[in-house]
């Protein structure tokens, strides 16, 4: 048989099998949505995962760097002392600007506000600042009312804290200990974790915490090639025990573990479901190929050779699982994309505001699932449509 | 019982569909026990909690401690039986991802609060002895091997030793269980033990009450937060189930999330298994109708069909139960962020239930179609 004659043979069985989807309807439908949620689930699933790591990843800029404690693996657990907060400030690479050095010794507690979904209490990250921190984090803009005013009970709020907590809208007071502050202004920071933070002016929040010493220093280096120069200086300074990390790794330390628990849910949820999925597309394609026994025999009367016959059927449970693949993207897309939560992020013990996250390569990835899914769906039900008995089937009623 | 056989036969007679039916039902079946196992992780502790113990907290969040004064002065408040207290430890066990928690306790008072620690008792009493010992719980004290006699390093990130070190060494004196659902990863030392470090606070990090009946947990929780309001240091007092569901709702969108996505993919997979098994009765309608023929009556035929559909969903919902059980038994699959990982005779009664659900709904139509089926028609047609 000549290439282009089996082609056209292929083409033109796979057109009628494709053309008479529409009399199949109901077991169609069936694989197609099957594969839909399998696909929905996973893409949704992943999503989360790429949002969470998406907010940290936006954290840090490439020059920025954290300072704190020896051994510490987050600020929470941290301790800075007021003179080795200068001395950190003074080491060498540290940019400048009019105002002096661009580096912010800062304290990072937790305030317990009442989520909005749920109404149960939250750990809310508050984070008291030196005015360098504007310049160490450019980033940061209000979009709402104004900046708080240096030593007085005032303070920001990040506008993914300000959405998911209630009693952080503008003009709101919280109270810590015996003091009430003021929310005088929102602001956003391009994505990153700041905007689940709270912000106000350090030399207030110490006492009110009744802390003695900073936890941790953050600053931004003139070049970001000066880091390890600045961190061997640090590190061989015999009056300070601290860590010296770049911004971009503390955060996507931070971000792992729930990045790969998640990732490693998905994808269990989702083979088991592929699987089940699969079943569904084989039950379809064997009842469609027994619904047209009587067609393909005369096909193949016909002089339609097995191998068209096969590959036809293939193409069929392929094209319905590549339309379930793109009806669950869609699907996930349209539900999921940019939807706004929060999750305690275990390494710092405080709330994390960030947005789910469909991208293009996950939905890529998604649809790439789908083909294995069609390929085995379709097969065992091709090779029944290729041996039929051509005699015997035409008989069949 | 005696048309199982006839049943078993019409099951069997298109082996390739019944197979993949029953597969799809497993799975789905599968799906619905991890899931179970998962949202009771993400919640963990909240089923387990007592009625009668209260937890007080500071009032502006929990990272920050309170005076350990505030404990004599709680024990006063009428109804309260017995206080304990904990401070949070945590620091870091070689790397910081062999994660557990580690707490200083009051132990005597601890373990009359928590009967659910079952420690046996020479353990306890050399605990009780042993001022740098620690007891280790069998999720954690497995996962790293742990015995009786080990010393356990941990490097602190919150407490420095007077010598300057952040290094403390427990000495693992027991070794506890506890009853399913309660965390049993975390480990425990001597509070007193926390007086070595070079800044002794004489502070706590929260406190557990026992209260003698839980219908005054109100009037309770009230007293408490009203005697150190307007102090430096206020409390927020509340159940331990409301503290521990906090906890659990903290992270707690997640588990929810998760678990609303799937559920309606294993409601998709039950539709695909049940449109086959609907169809599989609709082509037997002449035999059927035979069957009529030779006297079986409509309530008969009815029911054999509905048992039909039911035996299959029981039997392979069955075993993805049974499939999911063997799955979870492993426990945590995480490596320390789930503790309590296992799927609850709750959920897996559930699962039965839902099962038969599944076969009735699946049945019910072609079972109604066949009892109405009138045998003229129905030979004609076939």
């Amino acid at each position: 048989m000549g290439l282009l004659r089996w082609f056209s043979q292929v083409w033109a069985v796979t057109l009628l099998n494709l053309r008479t989807i529409g009399q199949r309807r109901g077991s169609s439908a069936a694989t197609v949505f099957g594969v839909a949620g399998v696909v929905m689930v996973f893409v949704a699933v992943l999503s989360i995962a790429e949002g969470f790591h998406a907010t940290l990843a936006a954290t840090g800029s490439p020059a920025g760097v954290i300072v704190m404690r020896g051994g510490s693996d987050s600020e929470m657990m941290s301790g800075i002392s007021r003179d080795n907060a200068r001395i950190i400030a003074d080491g060498p690479g540290v940019g400048r600007t009019g105002q002096g050095e661009t580096a912010s010794s800062e304290l990072y507690v937790v305030v317990s506000l009442p989520k909005r979904t749920t109404h149960t209490d939250a750990n809310v990250p508050l984070r008291g600042v030196q005015p360098a921190a504007f310049a160490v984090r450019n980033n940061i803009h209000l979009i709402s009312g104004r900046p708080f005013r240096w030593g007085h009970n005032e303070v920001i709020a990040g506008v993914g804290a300000a959405r998911q907590f209630a009693g952080l809208d503008l003009g709101s007071t919280l109270h810590l200990g015996e003091n009430v502050w003021q929310v005088v202004g929102i602001f956003e920071s391009g994505g990153s974790l700041s905007e689940s933070e709270i912000w106000t002016d350090v030399d207030l929040l110490m006492p009110a915490y009744r802390r003695t010493m900073f936890q941790s220093v953050h600053l931004e280096l003139a070049s970001p090639a000066a880091f390890d120069r600045f961190k061997d200086a640090l590190t061989t300074d015999p009056r300070l025990d601290v860590s010296v990390l770049r911004e971009a790794d503390y955060y996507a330390e931070q971000s792992r573990s729930l990045t790969t628990i998640i990732t490693r849910l998905g994808y269990s949820i989702t083979i088991l479901m592929g699987i089940g999925a699969v079943f569904g597309a084989v039950l379809t394609m064997y009842s469609a190929v027994a619904s047209r026994t009587r067609e393909i025999a005369t096909l193949r009367a016909l002089g339609f050779g097995s191998g068209p016959v096969e590959v036809s059927v293939l193409a069929e449970s392929l094209v319905l699982a590549l339309a379930g693949g793109v009806i669950g993207g869609l699907l996930a897309y349209l539900l999921f994309d940019g939807y706004r939560t929060s999750t305690l992020n275990w390494q710092s013990f405080s709330q994390v505001a960030f947005a789910f996250k469909v991208t293009p390569r996950l939905l890529v990835t998604a649809i790439v699932v789908t083909l294995p899914m069609g390929l085995i769906g379709g097969i065992f039900p091709a090779i029944r449509a290729g041996t039929l008995p051509v005699a015997s089937a035409l008989r069949e009623t | 019982m005696k048309f199982l056989p006839l049943v078993w036969r019409n099951l069997g007679r298109r082996k390739v569909r019944t197979t993949f039916t029953a597969l799809s039902i497993v799975i789905s079946f599968l799906l619905f026990g991890i899931l179970a196992a998962i949202r009771l992780a993400f919640s963990a502790g909240v089923d387990v909690t007592g009625a009668d113990r209260l937890a007080v907290t500071h009032k502006v969040s929990i990272i920050q401690p309170l005076p350990i004064s505030y404990g004599d002065q709680i024990a006063r408040v009428p109804g309260v039986r017995e206080v304990t207290h904990a401070n949070w430890f945590g620091g870091i066990y070689k790397d910081p991802k062999n994660f557990f928690p580690r707490m200083g306790v009051d132990p005597v008072t601890y373990l009359d609060i928590y009967p659910e620690i079952k420690l046996p008792e020479d353990q306890k009493k050399a605990w009780l002895a042993d001022r740098t010992g620690a007891i280790v719980g069998r999720v954690t004290a497995d996962r790293f091997g742990f015995k009786v006699g080990d010393r356990i390093p941990i490097l602190s990130t919150i407490y420095t030793k007077l010598d300057g070190g952040r290094t403390w060494d427990f000495t693992v004196d027991g070794i506890y269980d506890a009853p399913k659902g309660f965390d049993t990863s975390a480990l425990f030392f001597q509070y007193d033990y926390l007086k070595e470090a070079a800044f002794t606070t004489n502070q706590v990090g929260w406190y557990i009450i026992r209260i003698s009946d839980p219908q005054h947990a109100q009037r309770i929780v009230d007293q408490i937060d009203a005697l150190f309001a307007n102090s430096h240091a206020e409390t927020k007092t509340s159940t331990e189930k409301a503290f521990a569901e906090g906890f659990a709702k903290q992270a707690g969108d997640i588990g929810a999330i998760i678990t609303g996505i799937v559920s309606a993919v294993f409601f998709t997979l039950l539709l695909v298994a049940g449109n086959t098994m609907a169809q599989s009765v609709r082509e037997r309608t002449g035999e059927l109708a035979v069957l009529k023929t030779l006297g079986y009556g409509d309530g008969l035929v009815m029911g054999l069909v509905l048992f039909e559909s039911c035996l299959l969903a029981l039997v392979a919902g069955g075993l993805g139960l049974l499939l999911a059980k063997l799955a979870t038994s492993g426990g945590d699959p995480t490596g320390g962020f789930l503790p309590v990982f296992y799927l609850p005779g709750r959920d897996f009664a559930l699962g039965i239930g839902l099962a038969v659900a599944l076969g009735l709904a699946t049945g019910a139509l072609p079972a109604w179609q066949a009892m109405r089926l009138r045998i003229v028609d129905a030979l004609r047609r076939a």
